[in-house]
C-alpha cells in the first residue's frame, strides 16, 4: 500500500513537473531582475543622494507624497493635504490604517522624528538641505537651534503640520526625494546602526528588504501590509548592480536582467539595431556644463567667456562623442518642467559657422592671435566620454588660436579641488534634478551655493532669484522671475551649458509600466511582468 | 623548523606595522576625501559627516585610534558603504574570492604542470611546440579579453553558462571566472614546469636512475618531478596571495561579489578604512604564502634546512 502511494506520488509529481510549463506561470511568483548601475552607499534614506539609490528606496519607503510611473506627484503616506493661504503651513492627513512592515501604525510622530533625524547634525545626512525650507531646519542642521525648534509638529496621530520659512512652491516636489522618507524610530532606537540590515529593516513602502549582498544583489519582497498591495504585481525585485555596462548588456540579452538603467554609450547605434524598442533613450532633467572661473584673469572678461561658449560645437559633441545619448544644450534649465520654458543663450539660433566667426572676431579684438595665444585649462573627472568631450572642445578651439590643456583627475580629486575653489580655468560639472523645478538648476549659480564652481556672483541674478522666491504664492510670476534669472546667468556666461542628460534604459518587452519620464523614475509598484 | 616558523611569524609583526603606517599616511596624501562628489556638500553638512567618522580629529590622533581599533580586530566602518563594517565586507567577499582563486590556482597547477611535463618529455617535437604556442597565447591575451569571449561563447551563443552573477555560489556561475583566472596561470605554470623539468631530466641523479633501469614513470614522477617542482612552488606562493585576494577585472566583468574590486574602488573613493583593510589582508596573505613556500622548499629539497 505504502509502495503504491509512493508510486502515485512520484507519478503525480512527474505529471506536475511535466505540465508545469503550462500551469506554472499562473502560480509562480513574479521576479523582476532589475539592473542598477551601482550598489547604494546605504539603504538609510537619510544617508543617500544618488539616482540609483533612489530607485531602491522608492520601493522600500513611502514618503508623504510620491511619484507615479510618469513622475507625477501623487499622495503617498499622506492621503491629502492643505496649504495655508500664505503658502507657509502645510497640513498633511495621513492614510488611515497605514502600517510599517512590522505592523505598527505609521503616525505623524514618525514623520516628526524622521524630519528631525535628517537635520540632526549627529546623523550626518548628506541631503539635509532637502528640508531646509522648513522653519529652523537649517539652523538645527548647523547646530544653531534645538531639534524641537523645527517647524514640524504632530497635531494628532494622523495629522502632520509643517511650517516653512517662506512660501516654497516646489516643497511638495522636494518631499518626493528619499531624504524626506520616514524611518522607524523604534527600530533605530533598539538596533542602532544595525537597523538597516536585512531582517531588521522596518519600512513602510510597497516592498521590504530580504537580502543585501554587496556587489551581488539586493532582494526585496512585496509587502503584504502595503495599503495598495492588491495592485502590486511584482513579488520579488532583485536589484543587481551592473558596474560593467558591457556585461549588463549581455546579461540583459541572455534574460538574466529584465531591465538596466545604463548602456555603454559607444555601442549606442549597435544596441539600437539589436534591441529596437527595448532601448529607451530620452531627455532627462540634467545639465552637463563647464564652469568658467569667474574671478580669474583673463576669464573675468565677459566677451572672452562668450567667445569660448560660442566656439563650442554642441551638435558635434552630442552626435559624435556621445552618439546622441546626450542632447545639445544652450540653457541652464533643461526642458520638461511643466509651466517653465527655459531661456536659451542669445547665440542659440545662430548657425555654428556664424558663432565661430563671431568668436574669432572677439578674440582678435581682445588682441589674441598667433603671437599672443589664449591658454585655457579644462579639468574633468575620469571618464572616457568626459575626456572625449574635452578633446573635442580642444580641437574646436584650436582654429581660434586657443591653446587648451587638459587635466584629468579621479572624481574625488576633481570635486575636492572644485570645492576648495582651486586655481582652474574651466571644469566639467554635471547636475541632475533632485526635484521638478527650475530652482534646482538655477540655485547652483547662487552666490552662497556650495556647488557654484564658477564663483559666479551677480547681484542682479541674486535679485531675480530672491524675487522669484518672494513670488512663491504666484506660480506664473515666479516662473517669469526664474526666466529672468536664467537669462542673466546665461548672458553672463559663467556656466557654459553643453549638453542635456538623457536616460538610457534597456527595458524588456515583458515589462509593463516602466514608463519613460524626464525624472527617470520607475517605481516597481507600478511595473508588471508578463512571460 | 618549529622555532623557525615562530621566528618568521614574529618578524611579520613589525613588517605589518610598517605597511599599515605607510598605507595610512599615503592614502591621506591623495587629494579630495571620502565625501567629495558630484553634488557638493555644504561645509556644515560635511563637518557633520566628518565628525561622525572621526575625520575631524588631527591626523596623528586618527592614526593612534586606528591602530588601537586594529589591535582589537576592528577595521572600522566603511565610509562609502556605511551599512557595513570593513570586517563585514571582507567576511562576505573574501570567502568568494578565496574559492575562485584557490580553484583557479589548483586547476592551473594541475593542468599547467601536466602540460609542462608533456612538453619537456617531447622536447622540440610537436607536443612541445603546441604547449609553447598555447602558453605564449595564454600569457599574452589579457583577462579583460578572455572574460568577455567566454561570456559571449558559453553564455550567449551556446547558452551553457550564465553571463554573470554569483547565483548564491552555484557551480555553474563559478566556471567562467575560474577559467578566466586560471588560463594565464596555466600558461605560466606550463612554461616554468617545462623549463625546470628539462633541466631536472638532464641532471646526474636522473641519469643514474635511468642507468639503474628504473621505469620511465618512476624516473619522471618520483625523481625528476621532485626537483623540477621547486620553481613552481616559489612562483605559486605570491601567485596564490594575488589570486586568493580577488581580481578586480574578473569580478567586475562576471559581476562576482568578491573583494578584488575593493582594492581599486576603495582607493578611488578615498574609503580610508576599506583601503587599510585591503592593505592588511593582502599583506597577511603575502606573508603567509611566503612562509608556506619556504616550508615547502624544505619538504621538496632535502638540502634546504631551517634551524
Amino acid at each position: 500500500m505504502l509502495k503504491n502511494m509512493l508510486k502515485a506520488t512520484v507519478f503525480a509529481t512527474t505529471l506536475a513537473l511535466a505540465t508545469g510549463a503550462v500551469s506554472m506561470p499562473a502560480f509562480a511568483e513574479v521576479v523582476f531582475n532589475r539592473g542598477n548601475s551601482a550598489d547604494p552607499e546605504s539603504l538609510d534614506p537619510h544617508k543617500t543622494s544618488t539616482v540609483y539609490e533612489a530607485h531602491i528606496l522608492r520601493d522600500l519607503f513611502f514618503g508623504l507624497v510620491m511619484q507615479d510611473q510618469g513622475a507625477n506627484l501623487i499622495p503617498g503616506a499622506a492621503e491629502s493635504w492643505t496649504v495655508s493661504d500664505d503658502g507657509k503651513v502645510y497640513t498633511f492627513k495621513l492614510r488611515q490604517g497605514a502600517t510599517w512592515s512590522d505592523g505598527s501604525p505609521v503616525t505623524a510622530e514618525d514623520f516628526v522624528y524622521s524630519f528631525r533625524r535628517l537635520e540632526d547634525p549627529a546623523t550626518g545626512a548628506e541631503y539635509a538641505s532637502m528640508l531646509y525650507p522648513i522653519v529652523n531646519a537649517e539652523e538645527v542642521n548647523t547646530g544653531k537651534a534645538k531639534l524641537e525648534d523645527m517647524g514640524v509638529k504632530a497635531v494628532d496621530a494622523s495629522t502632520l503640520e509643517v511650517t516653512l520659512k517662506a512660501p516654497t512652491p516646489y516643497f511638495l516636489e522636494m518631499l518626493t526625494h528619499q531624504a524626506a522618507y520616514p524611518v522607524n524610530k523604534a527600530a533605530i532606537e533598539k538596533l542602532g546602526a544595525d537597523w538597516i540590515k536585512p531582517g531588521n529593516l522596518v519600512s513602510n513602502g510597497a516592498f521590504t528588504l530580504a537580502e543585501f549582498v554587496p556587489n551581488d544583489h539586493i532582494k526585496l519582497l512585496k509587502n503584504p501590509k502595503f495599503y495598495d498591495a492588491a495592485n502590486v504585481k511584482v513579488d520579488v525585485v532583485n536589484y543587481i548592480p551592473t558596474e560593467d555596462r558591457s556585461t549588463a548588456i549581455k546579461r540583459f540579452e541572455a534574460g538574466e536582467l529584465d531591465s538596466n538603467d545604463d548602456i555603454p554609450t559607444e555601442q549606442m547605434a549597435d544596441l539600437k539595431t539589436k534591441f529596437g524598442d527595448q532601448l529607451r533613450v530620452g531627455a532627462q532633467l540634467g545639465t552637463y556644463y563647464y564652469a568658467m572661473k569667474w574671478d580669474k584673469e583673463p576669464w573675468t572678461n565677459l566677451q572672452l567667456r562668450k567667445a569660448i561658449s560660442m566656439a563650442i560645437d554642441r551638435d558635434f559633441i552630442a552626435e559624435k562623442v556621445w552618439q546622441n545619448s546626450m542632447l545639445p544644450s544652450y540653457t541652464m534649465v533643461p526642458p520638461g518642467i511643466e509651466g517653465y520654458t527655459p531661456i536659451a543663450a542669445d547665440y542659440a539660433d545662430k548657425t555654428q559657422i556664424d558663432r565661430e566667426d563671431e568668436a574669432a572676431k572677439i578674440l582678435k579684438e581682445l588682441g589674441y592671435g598667433p603671437d599672443k595665444p589664449l591658454k585655457m585649462e579644462i579639468r574633468y573627472n575620469t571618464s572616457e566620454n568626459h575626456k572625449n568631450t574635452a578633446v573635442a572642445i580642444q580641437e574646436q578651439l584650436k582654429p581660434l588660436g586657443v591653446e587648451v590643456s587638459l587635466v584629468n583627475t579621479d572624481t574625488k580629486t576633481h570635486y575636492g579641488f572644485l570645492e576648495q575653489k582651486g586655481d582652474y580655468d574651466t571644469a566639467r560639472v554635471g547636475w541632475i534634478a533632485d526635484y521638478k523645478d527650475p530652482e534646482t538648476f538655477l540655485g547652483v549659480a547662487r552666490k552662497a551655493s556650495g556647488n557654484n564652481y564658477s564663483v559666479y556672483n551677480n547681484p542682479k541674478f541674486e535679485e531675480a532669484m530672491d524675487k522669484a522666491a518672494a513670488a512663491g504664492g504666484k506660480p506664473e510670476e515666479r516662473m517669469k522671475d526664474m526666466q529672468e534669472a536664467e537669462r542673466i546667468v546665461l548672458e553672463d556666461t559663467g556656466f557654459i551649458p553643453i549638453l542635456y542628460y538623457s536616460y538610457k534604459n534597456l527595458v524588456s518587452s515583458k515589462l509593463k509600466g516602466f514608463d519613460e519620464n524626464v525624472m527617470d523614475v520607475h517605481p516597481t509598484r507600478f511595473i508588471s511582468k508578463v512571460e | 623548523m618549529f622555532v623557525y616558523v615562530i621566528r618568521r611569524l614574529l618578524t611579520a609583526i613589525p613588517t605589518l606595522f610598517v605597511i599599515v603606517t605607510m598605507a595610512f599616511f599615503l592614502i591621506r596624501i591623495a587629494p579630495g576625501g571620502p565625501f567629495n562628489q558630484e553634488r557638493g556638500l555644504s561645509p556644515e553638512i560635511k563637518a557633520n559627516l566628518e565628525a561622525q567618522f572621526g575625520l575631524g580629529d588631527p591626523l596623528w590622533l586618527q592614526y593612534v585610534n586606528y591602530l588601537k581599533n586594529l589591535l582589537h580586530g576592528n577595521f572600522g566602518p566603511s565610509y562609502n558603504l556605511p551599512d557595513f563594517t570593513v570586517t563585514e565586507l571582507f567576511a562576505k567577499g573574501l570567502p568568494i574570492s578565496i574559492q575562485l582563486g584557490f580553484s583557479a590556482l589548483a586547476l592551473a597547477l594541475f593542468v599547467g604542470g601536466i602540460l609542462g611535463i608533456v612538453a619537456a618529455l617531447n622536447q622540440n617535437k610537436l607536443g612541445d611546440y603546441s604547449v609553447i604556442a598555447l602558453a605564449t597565447a595564454g600569457s599574452t591575451i589579457p583577462t579583460f579579453v578572455i572574460a568577455p569571449v567566454i561570456q559571449l561563447l558559453f553564455g550567449l551563443t551556446w547558452k551553457l553558462l550564465p553571463i554573470g552573477g554569483w547565483g548564491d555560489g552555484a557551480l555553474i556561475n563559478k566556471i567562467g571566472p575560474i577559467l578566466t583566472l586560471s588560463l594565464p596561470q596555466i600558461a605560466i605554470v606550463a612554461r616554468l614546469m617545462r623549463g625546470s623539468m628539462i633541466e631536472s631530466l638532464r641532471s646526474n641523479h636522473i641519469r643514474t636512475a635511468r642507468a639503474l633501469g628504473l621505469s620511465d614513470w618512476s624516473v619522471v614522477v618520483k625523481h625528476a618531478l621532485r626537483g623540477a617542482v621547486l620553481p613552481i612552488v616559489s612562483y605559486a606562493g605570491p601567485a596564490a596571495a594575488a589570486l586568493l585576494t580577488g581580481s578586480i577585472i574578473v569580478e567586475t566583468i562576471f559581476a562576482i561579489p568578491g573583494v578584488g574590486r575593493y582594492f581599486v574602488d576603495a582607493a578611488l573613493n578615498r574609503d580610508y578604512t576599506l583601503v587599510m583593510g585591503t592593505v592588511v589582508v593582502i599583506a597577511l596573505f603575502t606573508i603567509a604564502f611566503n612562509l608556506i613556500v619556504d616550508i615547502l622548499y624544505a619538504f621538496f629539497d632535502p638540502r634546504v634546512r631551517y634551524d
